[in-house]
């Protein structure tokens, strides 16, 4: 199965045709324009190796990320980084290749932090096997987390091992009443304390905070902090986007920046997460006063889902960096064949 | 290019204390912390300013000359080692913290920045710096983002990856570069992962943000004995299932508890066969329930004797021995050889039996230190250096070890990284393809080749000397047929 997925990329790179590499299509608005003949991963699935007492998991790439989550959870662990499935069909290989984490990973860590090794085919067609099945490996250059976050434009991610995370025995949320300056304060403040804070919102001048982990250590945070009990299933919404926030159609703007920034004066709706480092934006503002707000304060915009992406959906990186980035793109697809243009606009 | 030429370069902007030439001057710099590799520098240079940095490497890549970055030259696998025909760049002097900003929670260091330092500085503020290799008293941040350094308490905390947001420094050709930042998730490729681990083979770092943790508020550690190594193997597995990430989690074996007990009298168990460390931290309520969970665990697993850490006094003397290892074995044996390989932690007592068989086969013994809740492996080779037999037989010894680690699904090095050290091994845990994209990699960056040549990536024409896999004419017989 692996060996015709080979011969597919083989076969398209000797005729220079565009592939778009595709699981079960849930993150099609992420990233640039889509091109190419789609190559469908979903036939190559399952779980290729499982040990609870290892906290890894192999698994193949076209493995639904429910199912995943479905097996982990019989075990009492989870994905630490809560990856967003953003429908039903999700994938795996998918989610790595996204690289987008969920509303733990202020506290826990992003995707990247939590993969351990892949197998990937490259360009070429060639099946390569990078990182592995252990915590510490620093062997070669680590091209298995270079593989996170890069929209499958360096090769198809066939198998990717990840660590894993005992589910939290413990978990509550709260809501405070606050405004965002100060909601942005208690936030970073709460971060630099002993607290088991794993993950935070700030909309409507109200902030919401998740605590998980030890029941003793849960209860005397959740006195510290105090505020309203209420249902842990809010932070489903803000993971898949289903909460109201998100509903609209104007352009929604991922702004990535320092998790101690001020409130940024933009039109539109803004939701915080992260301790302040994510802010998500609804807004009709040029995209280009909208980077620019976001510059200033040394962070990044991406235009992360909008009916018009002609401004590109992320930030055009400096001349140097945007050099080496081609650079590793020809490195792993010469014939430039793997999602052109997804992650770094054709030429 | 002659010395004479370079000197005569740098001196454009270099004080002629900060340009070392002379034999007796550069003589210190020869090795790193693996010491069974000497090689003296044509030319050592120590910059004070990040300009100064960017022209010695514009200068040394348009004369071709190649270049060696060095922290404090702690580093245990020739990472560091001098070019014989090029500059060796000396970091040193960039000692300087930046910023520590308590409300993000993030310090700006320079790279020569000693590792526990920037804890120290944090401490008023209740942060500190995960990341605690064992020689974080001497060791850089600078060499820490190189080798992406370890510790004891990576299961809970991470690798040094895991605990640094960003970085600035130049490619070879002195073009400026930053990568992350206190921004979540930069855009484009995660250079800034590639770039950590890379042994000094992609850019010189000149500036690194590093993320700061709210210091635990207590932790105790329990110290269990066990009669025999692969019940304390087992031990390890039991906690983990029991849905605990220990803080750490060590294991030490009887030869390694006795080298180090007549050293730092840690009150270690010298009975035992192995002993655990077994360390939880957080808040008090928090670290009461898992040190009886853990307790719970460890006895049922069949631990001859526990006891539990009572204070912070306690609790640093139980961890000073096993900080201490290394020290302690060079005091009982004319020379050690650390080894660094990583295995799935069911293989542990495969392993520690393939090594029992190695120290007969070689007649050398072997002392085991342990990170035993990240699988990764110290054994330490005891040998006399002035013996060049025993010195060879080590190098077969930690050869077939790391061969080992590697057939059970393990990788040669966990946290001290190739260097030179383990550049064969590298031929047999990687195939072909894979060495040819690491050099495509490295080409990206510094196409010339300039910046620490010959480290961590083996040619293929190496691997073909070492014989670890069959490459004729560059090719791989059958390479049409899939590697895993």
């Amino acid at each position: 199965m692996i060996e015709s997925l080979q011969e597919r990329i083989r076969q398209a790179a000797s005729r220079r045709t565009a592939l778009r590499l595709r699981g079960g299509g849930s993150k099609d608005f992420y990233g640039n324009a889509l091109r190419g003949e789609v190559l469908d991963t979903r036939g190559y699935a399952g779980i290729v190796d499982y040990e609870p007492t290892e906290l890894v998991v192999t698994v193949k790439c076209g493995t639904p990320l429910r199912e995943l989550e479905t097996a982990l959870a019989a075990n009492n662990q989870v994905l630490p980084f809560e990856p967003p499935h953003f429908g039903a069909g999700a994938t795996i290989g998918g989610c790595v290749a996204a690289g987008l984490s969920g509303p733990r990973r202020a506290n826990a860590g992003a995707l990247r932090d939590f993969v351990l090794g892949v197998k990937l085919i490259d360009g070429r067609g060639q099946a390569l096997s990078f990182g592995g099945q252990v915590m510490k490996n620093v062997a070669g250059y680590d091209v298995s987390r270079l593989i996170a976050g890069s929209l499958g434009t360096l090769g198809l991610i066939a198998e990717v091992s990840l660590k894993l995370a005992p589910t939290p025995p413990e978990e509550i949320t709260l809501q405070l009443e606050a405004p965002q300056a100060r909601a942005l304060e208690l936030m970073n403040r709460w971060a630099g304390q002993p607290l088991p804070v794993s993950a935070t919102v700030w909309h409507g001048d109200e902030l919401m905070v998740r605590l998980s982990g030890a029941e003793p250590a849960v209860r005397a945070a959740a006195a510290a902090i105090g505020g309203e009990t209420i249902d842990n299933a809010y932070w489903g919404g803000v993971r898949e986007h289903s909460d109201g926030f998100f509903a609209g159609d104007e352009p929604l703007w991922r702004l990535a920046l320092p998790s101690t920034s001020p409130p940024l004066e933009l039109e539109g709706r803004q939701l915080i997460e992260w301790n302040g480092g994510l802010r998500w934006l609804k807004s009709r503002m040029p995209a280009s006063a909208v980077r620019e707000a976001v510059r200033r304060v040394k962070g990044h915009a991406t235009l992360f889902r909008a009916a018009d992406k002609s401004a590109g959906c992320f930030a055009p990186p400096e001349p140097v960096l945007e050099r080496l980035q081609r650079q590793l793109k020809s490195a792993f697809d010469p014939a430039g064949i793997l999602n052109p243009g997804r992650l770094l606009a054709e030429r | 290019m002659k010395s004479r030429d370079v000197v005569t370069a740098l001196r454009e902007f270099l004080s002629e204390r900060a340009i070392l030439h002379a034999e007796e001057d550069t003589r210190p710099y020869e090795c790193d912390g693996l010491t069974a590799y000497r090689q003296l520098p044509m030319v050592v240079a120590l910059p004070e300013t990040v300009e100064q940095v960017q022209r010695i490497l514009r200068t040394c890549s348009a004369l071709k000359v190649p270049v060696v970055p060095r922290g404090a030259g702690t580093g245990l696998s020739g990472g560091a080692l001098p070019p014989g025909d090029g500059v060796l760049l000396s970091m040193a002097k960039f000692m300087r913290v930046l910023r520590i900003d308590p409300l993000a929670r993030v310090a700006v260091v320079q790279p020569g920045v000693r590792n526990a330092v920037v804890s120290e500085l944090a401490a008023p503020h209740g942060l500190y710096y995960a990341p605690d290799p064992s020689s974080q008293i001497a060791c850089t941040i600078g060499g820490n983002v190189s080798e992406n350094s370890g510790g004891v308490h990576c299961l809970k905390y991470g690798l040094t990856l895991h605990n640094v947001l960003g970085m600035r420094g130049f490619t070879i050709d002195g073009e400026p570069i930053e990568l992350g930042g206190e921004a979540p998730d930069a855009p484009g490729y995660d250079l800034l992962a590639l770039a950590i681990g890379s042994e000094g083979m992609l850019m010189v770092v000149t500036e690194v943000t590093l993320k700061l943790l709210p210091k635990p508020q207590c932790a105790r550690v329990i110290m269990a004995s066990f009669d025999d190594v692969e019940k304390a193997g087992a031990a390890v597995a039991d906690v983990i299932a029991a849905g605990i990430v220990p803080a750490g989690l060590e294991m030490m074996d009887r030869p390694a508890t006795h080298a180090v007990e007549q050293f730092v009298h840690a009150g270690y168990d010298l009975q035992a066969a192995a002993i655990l460390l077994c360390e939880s931290d957080g808040t008090p309520e928090e670290v009461d329930d898992e040190i009886a969970r853990m307790k719970a665990v460890l006895e049922r697993a069949g631990a001859t004797r526990m006891t539990v850490s009572r204070d912070d006094a306690e609790r640093l003397r139980f961890w000073s021995g096993r900080k201490a290892a290394f020290p302690a074995v060079g005091r009982i044996s004319p020379d050690y050889y650390c080894m660094d390989g990583t295995i799935p932690r069911k293989r542990l007592g495969e392993v520690l039996t393939f090594i029992a068989a190695m120290e007969k086969k070689y007649g050398l013994r072997c002392p085991n230190v342990f990170h035993a809740g990240d699988g990764n492996l110290h054994p330490l080779i005891l040998f006399d250096a002035n013996d060049p037999g025993q010195l060879h037989r080590t190098e077969q010894f930690a050869a077939e070890v790391l061969e080992k680690c590697i057939e059970v699904g393990g990788t040669i090095t966990g946290e001290h990284g190739v260097g030179v050290e383990k550049i064969n091994q590298m031929c047999v845990q990687f195939g072909a393809p894979e060495l040819a994209l690491f050099r495509a990699v490295k080409d990206a960056f510094d196409p010339h080749g300039l910046l620490n040549p010959g480290k961590a990536v083996p040619t293929l024409a190496r691997c073909s000397e070492y014989g670890g896999m069959r490459v004729h004419g560059g090719k791989l017989p059958h390479a049409e047929l899939p590697r895993f």
